[in-house]
């Protein structure tokens, strides 16, 4: 772990590992010092931002020194299952490069938890961890132009859901109808950091 | 009702307020005003709360209609402001009778002007702000002919603020801090001392600049980035070598390298930064390698 300096009344953590960003995100928010204004997990990161003058920097560096990050805070973690359908057009290419069959693929990504990383690309996406290691698989080579909101993907380390429609170079395994983000709603983004995901095979 | 309605938009007017900041692990930008201290004064001068909604207008032409009277103020860069073809001037709070038109012309320097209106602009919110975010097309939609924009209750004013108008300058110097990456960057600070161009692909998410490429040192050159936390002023350099500077409408997460991040004091000058202004950032930092 190693603090960078980032601008006037801001910090980046820089992490070992994925594991340990995500732990120390969870070990601040557990805490929460007063005067924090934005704490946003990266994928080897945590930037913290303070209001001028709080301290909230100071109580941050002070607390990761001091916390077990190999044992962070469970915190209140929320667990939300998504209904996905497995009808996405890369399903096929997704089983190949695995080597098993599409019905292994859907068995494979509904058999994991997985976390909410970090978030970014569009509001309400999470870059969720926990994929079982067939389905690691690369970006398409060329991304597409359009992929239809709701699409279910994987890509490197990760899967996750696109809230709205979007260019993308995900691979696509299936569809969700549930809505990820409403600004509307009393809670806009489905998927926070910190919370865990299950995916359920739904026709 | 007391509404304005829009006749004219110009080329991009937006609603803003100071934005929806606190909720970028979500994904959202804090988006907001560009021009913070223009908007607030535009607040101040028609007895608005700093915070409350107006219009930022992107090199004039926006043409409103006042349904009842109202008071109106215009701020940031000097700017011909007229009352149903009646020169009225900029900086001052403008009083309008039901069914007068008030127009803004083109700033003479400068790029966005804001319309400050007592009582303010009352569209619904979306995560707490009347902000229209243009990356993630949250908020209230660009103005369009005919939109009715309903207004709040007016206070009373506490008295007018004496302003002069500002003048958007030819040549910027930008301050800035050593960004999270500088390490990154071979002699990083020459490098942004030199003089960038603005360019035409700038808007509220960035400026992007053209001029003499950032070069990674050896240990960096093919380096991957991590996605990671951006901030507005964040001086993004992608493997083009040519620096963003985020605005308030930046992506939360990005995978570049941030080498600097602008002093908070010289992000109002950007929001009025013209394609083709002259910009060089300026650091007192002296050692910017750790």
């Amino acid at each position: 772990m190693r603090w960078r300096a980032y601008g006037e009344h801001a910090a980046l953590l820089d992490c070992a590992s994925l594991a340990e960003s995500m732990a120390a995100h969870a070990a601040v928010s557990a805490a929460r010092p007063d005067g924090i204004t934005e704490l946003v997990p990266g994928a080897r990161s945590l930037l913290v931002v303070e209001t001028p003058g709080s301290g909230a920097l100071a109580a941050v560096r002070e607390l990761l020194a001091d916390a077990d990050l190999d044992h962070p805070p469970e915190g209140a973690s929320r667990e939300i299952t998504l209904d996905v359908t497995y009808d996405g057009e890369d399903l096929e290419l997704v089983a190949r490069d695995a080597g098993v069959s599409t019905e292994d693929v859907v068995r494979l990504h509904t058999g994991a938890v997985y976390t909410v990383a970090f978030t970014g690309f569009a509001p309400g996406f999470g870059y969720l961890t926990g994929l079982p290691e067939p389905l690691r698989q690369p970006r398409l080579s060329a991304p597409r132009t359009r992929v239809p909101a709701g699409s279910v993907g994987i890509a490197g380390e990760f899967t996750g859901v696109y809230p709205r429609v979007s260019p993308g170079g995900w691979r696509l395994i299936g569809h969700t109808r549930t809505v990820l983000f409403d600004p509307r709603a009393d809670r806009p983004a489905l998927l926070s950091p910190g919370d865990r995901v299950r995916f359920r095979s739904a026709r | 009702m007391r509404a304005l309605e829009v006749v004219e938009t110009g080329p991009i007017a937006l609603i803003q307020d100071l934005g929806r900041p606190g909720y970028a692990h979500l994904g959202v930008p804090p988006s907001g005003a560009l021009d913070v201290p223009a908007l607030k004064l535009a607040n101040r001068l028609v007895g608005n709360t700093e915070d409350a909604a107006g219009v930022e207008c992107l090199f004039g032409g926006l043409r409103l209609r006042a349904t009842t009277s109202c008071t109106v103020a215009v701020t940031g860069p000097s700017v011909a402001v007229e009352v149903d073809g009646r020169p009225v001037g900029s900086h001052a709070p403008v009083w309008l009778a039901a069914g007068q038109v008030v127009a803004i012309g083109a700033p003479a320097t400068g790029l966005r002007c804001y319309l400050a209106v007592s009582g303010g602009i009352t569209v619904d919110t979306e995560l707490g702000s009347r902000s229209r975010d243009v990356l993630s097309e949250i908020g209230p939609a660009p103005l369009k002919k005919g939109d009715v924009l309903p207004l709040g209750t007016p206070r009373v004013s506490d008295g007018a603020d004496v302003v002069l108008p500002t003048t958007a300058p030819a040549e910027l110097i930008v301050r800035v801090d050593p960004g999270p990456r500088a390490h990154w960057f071979e002699d990083l600070a020459a490098g942004l001392a030199k003089t960038w161009t603005v360019t035409a692909e700038s808007n509220r998410v960035g400026l992007r600049l053209d001029g003499p490429a950032l070069t990674r040192g050896d240990d960096y050159a093919e380096r991957e980035l991590p996605s990671e936390g951006l901030l507005t002023g964040a001086v993004q350099v992608p493997p083009n070598g040519l620096p963003v500077v985020f605005l308030a409408d930046h992506p939360t997460t990005g995978g570049y390298p941030v080498a600097a991040v602008v002093r908070q004091a010289s992000l109002p000058a950007l929001a009025q930064a013209r394609p083709g202004t002259l910009l060089r950032f300026h650091s007192s930092t002296r050692v910017w390698n750790r």
